[in-house]
């Protein structure tokens, strides 16, 4: 046996499918002198890989996931440990089956065969279902089962023959030493084990749901929890063990019971996530000693399952009833959950201290490629954004917030979730200085970042009459859920006086000191350098050109620089800018998003509105569109910056949290005689950028898409250096492989005659249902869909193979099965409203 | 027809390393979880067997608290057909108590028509050991006793209990009512099958209060024994180690040369 060595490149702590897809890729990728621990043994070190239940439905709704899956499932291929079984989702309603053809969507969005089955056509692969027990069913050929602890065992063997690894099994992990850099930056530099000490620059967290433990002794925040997943198996049953093999039926999922039924040698198993949360702390697993099978297989509690058992049973009675056949094996299986469902990966604060936690098998080798070459080059290959370790803010920091949010989110592991659907727990974690006067405004809140957002206002109602069927009401309840036809009145009315937008949620930051330039510039792809109280949008790259953000900097004095974005992405951002600070002792980034508030005020009347509240000239000649400066509302000194997101003439104003409410209480007051109303996020996040074209990152720009294809290139590139400018300028030259275009739709009336409305992800397609396929091998979807009230249209955006983005051009969208004709009309940044934007000024 | 009453007592499971309550007082089940014992798995699987097989009653009786309803229900999944709740603390009872609380249940279902010929017990309790209520309920009953035997049946109103003794392979043969108390290794405890534990959620189980007061156990507190030895031999690592290997084969006599 290996012993722990004093110095490593690199160590992995846990030798489960991630960290040993990891050593894989490491090695691969030019690693050497790499050491992976785990305080198990081999091959099944006792953690969540060595119970699962190992199958694997590639389509998700995510399409991040979709990628780190379908990429795993060609690793496990690769390795020869992948079955294919195919695999049933079964609807036992009609809600269910609505839900089944939203799943077509993504199916066809992500490129992945998949067909809408009837009963008949199920019990054919599976007979011995009851086909009295659905209505119909999700059919995907290429589900299939894998050995995960085979291919963890492959994996790491190949990174032992080139020399690479040593692995060192049954050490644990007691501390994790750090120190500080010129910059204020922690840096990891050792891992204290009970065999010894490891000096080494870059430590890598994998170790499944102890990971908030080992993430504890550094002093980071990896907000998963341990949570148990039921399983049984029953056998052995004899229509099982006639067949060869590990697997010869298609795995059941039960979607409506929450269960499975996944064959395994001539047992069957059944899974369930229908049961309550039950949710344990790291610290309370049991030891290898203590547990009776393994740690993170806990004692079952069958009253939970019961009502499970009595599902499966109607499901299969023949089967799970035959004679013989017996549970012979029952646990409560941990695994590891998270506040929004994604996995936690890539750099955590602690610089050289990477986690890759919370992966489930489906995702394992794909995620160990991902983080692999995000330590090799900066950037992954298949975009991880929404599972950055970097994303989290204080509140979700917090164990209790995971528990609740897990505890919320756990029964919906199979549910029916709507793409606006907001979480009922943990709420009101961060109010706006002005959310009193907003609950008395019948603000309806979505969450941003933990903020109480109003997305619309229900003192607005009145102005549905005012506006009749321009509000394009939606009559269908799936289509019109988590929204209101008064999100487009709000929209009319800001088009046509003002609006006042709370934007509390931004994330602000201050750059300062000698390097904050350089800081600045080394972060951002557009001119920095330019005169104080400029402002600058600018999109953020990583060094293959792809995007990381898009945000706006205000230069507020020579060494002094200001960003502003957007709540969701916020903490991701503020890792971008800390990367790039200059190591000068006296460079500084400071957080300011609790002390400022961020107001918008926008319409053509918003100028009336300001100039009747201050003496300071607000006229365009003397406070021009992209420029800031402070300016008294009212006595009440704030930053304004003349931006906007919307279209229109108007400003951001930041003000002192303490001074909002007032500032909020004063727009409102002033503007109520020019028609000016509240607005929501409604407006703000989707009709009223998405009738100006404006991209919104995580939805048009994400870690694949680059500049150009975004349509977002200026004529010239700066000269001065920042991350990705040579992927940039190299993108520049070539024709882009796909390019952002904006549509409407023609014709909204369905074959039922009600009349639909897309909420986004949905495919589009040729006329006459035609595959589409861009230059990266991509199917285009729908990044974002909203009404366009002023065009009376709704709106989507896609990014379209390069033939296919001509203006004119007639598509399709598939929505729930069905066929709905679309016109592109906008092919770059151009925008359908207001193409000379001369509203904004 | 015989009708079984078989007694059951939840325990933590400690058939990986026991982890002992803060106060000593009991073995805490918060990582390997609660069971029964392996031997009283092995006299619900007779209960199970002997009433199978004459068509009698197989009921399943316990002394604890609301949780040991778990214990009842997984009896009733494996072939018991009733069952009786005596809800008590159990560490706040004696051997004496349990026997005595034991009988009072046998009386009162007898007296209500319900008699049950056979009672069958574990050898012992596998958290606090005592090795008595099996006697002690003969006695408080003034019934035969049988100890520490693993294989039962029943014919013609007589209980034959086998199990290996000091001398060889003994054989008893009792009339009934008798008492006996079973050691794992006889038979082998069955699983739960689907509609076992379907079955099982559905039975109304009897809910009693003990009948008296309880004298208590008089336990001080449990110590841990020093951890055994390890008595793993590394034989060697890779193909080096197949002849030592093949040696230890040999000597186990499962492999001739």
């Amino acid at each position: 046996m290996a012993t722990v060595p004093p110095t490593a490149r690199v160590v992995v702590i846990g030798a489960g499918i991630v960290g040993n897809s990891l050593v894989h890729h490491l090695a691969r990728l030019g690693w050497r002198d790499i050491v992976q621990i785990d305080k198990g043994p081999l091959p099944n070190p006792g953690g969540s890989t060595g119970h699962a239940s190992n199958f694997i439905f590639p389509v998700d709704h995510s399409r991040e996931i979709t990628d780190l899956t379908l990429d795993s499932v060609r690793q496990y291929k690769e390795m020869g440990v992948f079955t294919e079984s195919g695999g049933f989702e079964l609807a036992r309603t009609e809600a269910r089956m609505e839900e089944l053809r939203r799943r077509m969507s993504s199916a066809k969005a992500w490129g992945i065969e998949a067909h809408l089955v009837d009963p008949a056509f199920v019990k054919e692969k599976v007979p011995f279902i009851e086909t009295d027990q659905f209505i119909g069913a999700f059919w995907t050929p290429s589900v299939g089962v894998v050995d995960s602890l085979r291919a963890g065992t492959i994996m790491r063997e190949s990174a032992l023959e080139t020399g690479a690894l040593t692995v060192v099994p049954t050490v644990e992990v007691v501390g994790l030493d750090t120190e500080e850099d010129g910059a204020g930056r922690r840096r990891i530099t050792r891992v204290r084990t009970t065999d010894g000490d490891i000096e080494a620059e870059t430590v890598v967290i994998a170790c499944g749901v102890w990971s908030p433990k080992i993430g504890d002794m550094a002093g980071i925040s990896i907000p998963l929890t341990p949570a148990v997943h039921q399983m049984i198996s029953v056998g052995p049953c004899p229509q099982l063990a006639e067949q060869e093999g590990e697997i010869s039926f298609p795995i059941v999922r039960d979607m409506d019971t929450f269960c499975y039924e996944r064959q395994h040698g001539a047992d069957m198993e059944v899974g369930s996530y229908a049961h309550r949360a039950i949710l344990h702390e790291p610290e309370d697993i049991p030891s290898i000693e203590q547990a009776k099978l393994s740690p993170t297989e806990m004692p079952f509690t069958s009253d939970d399952f019961d009502p499970q058992l009595e599902q499966a049973y109607e499901l299969m009675p023949e089967l799970l009833g035959a004679d013989g056949a017996e549970m012979r094996y029952a646990i409560n299986g941990l695994l590891s959950l998270t506040c929004d469902g994604s996995p936690i990966l890539g750099e955590s604060e602690v610089r050289g201290l990477w986690t890759a936690a919370a992966v489930w098998i489906k995702e394992g080798p794909g995620v160990g490629r991902a983080v692999a070459e995000w330590m090799t080059h900066g950037h992954p290959e298949i975009d991880v954004n929404a599972s950055d370790v970097a994303r989290f803010h204080q509140h979700q920091k917090r164990r209790e917030h995971t528990r609740l949010r897990t505890t919320e989110a756990f029964i919906k592991t199979y549910g029916i979730i709507h793409p606006s659907e907001q979480y009922e727990s943990d709420r009101e974690q961060r109010l706006s200085p002005m959310h009193e006067s907003q609950k008395k405004l019948g603000a309806f809140f979505y969450e941003t970042a933990g903020w109480e957002r109003p997305h619309w206002y229900e003192s607005n109602a009145h102005l549905l009459e005012v506006y009749g069927d321009a509000v394009m009401p939606r009559e269908h309840e799936w289509d019109s859920r988590w929204w209101s036809p008064i999100i487009n009145a709000e929209h009319l009315r800001m088009r046509e006086a003002a609006g006042v937008i709370d934007l509390s949620a931004f994330c602000i930051f201050d750059i300062e000191g000698p390097g904050a330039l350089e800081s600045v510039q080394r972060t951002c792809v557009a001119q920095c350098d330019v005169a104080v109280g400029k402002v600058v949008y600018t999109p953020v790259l990583d060094a293959r050109g792809g995007f990381k953000s898009d945000l706006t900097v205000m230069r507020l004095g020579d060494d002094h620089f200001r960003v502003v974005t957007g709540g969701a992405h916020g903490m991701a951002d503020r890792k971008s800018f800390t990367d790039q600070l200059v190591d000068d002792g006296a460079t500084r980034l400071t957080d300011r998003t609790d002390e400022l508030s961020t107001i918008g005020l926008w319409g053509p009347r918003a100028r009336d509105i300001l100039a009747s509240l201050t003496s300071d000239d607000v006229s365009d000649a003397g406070f021009g569109f992209l420029t800031c400066r402070e300016v008294q509302v009212k006595g009440t000194p704030v930053l304004a910056s003349r931006i906007s997101y919307v279209g229109e003439l108007g400003w951001e104003l930041y003000v002192p949290m303490d001074a909002a409410a007032g500032v909020w209480e004063t727009l409102l007051e002033a503007g109520s005689s020019h028609g000016a109303v509240p607005v929501g996020i409604g407006v703000y996040g989707t009709t009223g950028r998405i009738e100006k074209g404006y991209r919104a990152f995580g939805f048009e720009l994400d870690g694949e898409r680059s500049i150009v294809e975004a349509g977002m290139q200026r004529p010239k590139v700066k000269t001065a250096d920042f991350v990705g400018r040579e992927a940039y300028l190299r993108q520049r030259e070539e024709a882009p492989r796909t390019v952002l275009c904006t549509m409407t739709v023609d014709d909204h009336t369905s074959a039922s005659g009600a009349k639909r409305y897309m909420l986004g992800g949905e495919p589009i397609l040729t006329r006459d249902g035609g595959t589409l396929t861009d230059g990266h091998g991509h199917h285009p979807y729908v990044t974002t869909a909203g009404s366009a009230p002023s065009l009376g249209k709704h709106v989507l955006m896609a990014y379209l193979p390069p033939d296919q983005a001509v203006i004119g051009n007639q598509l399709a969208v598939s929505y729930m099965e069905e066929l709905y004709p679309v016109t592109v009309g906008s092919v770059d940044a151009t925008p359908l409203l207001d193409p000379a934007n001369e509203r904004i000024r | 027809m015989t009708n079984v009453l078989v007694c059951v007592k939840r325990v933590p499971d400690s058939t990986s390393e026991v982890v002992l309550t803060d106060d000593g007082q009991a073995v805490d089940g918060r990582y390997a979880g609660f069971t029964t014992s392996a031997h009283e798995e092995c006299a619900v699987e007779l209960a199970a067997q002997v009433t199978g097989a004459d068509g009698g009653e197989a009921t399943v009786l316990t002394l604890g608290d609301d949780d040991a309803v778990e214990q009842l229900r997984s009896s009733l999944a494996v072939g018991c057909h009733a069952a009786t709740h005596v809800v008590a603390e159990a560490h706040r009872f004696g051997p004496a108590d349990v026997a005595r609380e034991i009988a009072a249940v046998v009386r009162e279902h007898e007296a209500a028509g319900r008699s049950h010929d056979l009672i069958l017990l574990g050898n012992d309790a596998a958290d606090s050991g005592d090795f008595q209520v099996g006697i002690r309920l003969a006695y408080e009953l003034g019934r035969p006793v049988v100890n520490g035997v693993n294989q039962v049946s029943v014919a013609d109103g007589v209980v034959t209990a086998q199990g290996a003794g000091p001398e060889g392979h003994e054989t008893y043969r009792v009339p009934l009512p008798a008492v006996v108390t079973v050691l794992e290794g006889g038979v082998e405890p069955r699983y739960p099958s689907v509609q076992g534990r379907m079955k099982a959620k559905k039975v109304a189980i009897e809910q009693r209060t003990p009948a008296t007061e309880p004298a208590g156990p008089d336990r001080v507190r449990l110590l841990l024994p020093p951890p055994a030895p390890s008595d793993v031999q590394i034989l060697g690592k890779g193909a080096d180690a197949a002849p030592a290997v093949v040696d230890v084969l040999e000597k186990l006599g499962v492999l001739s040369r």
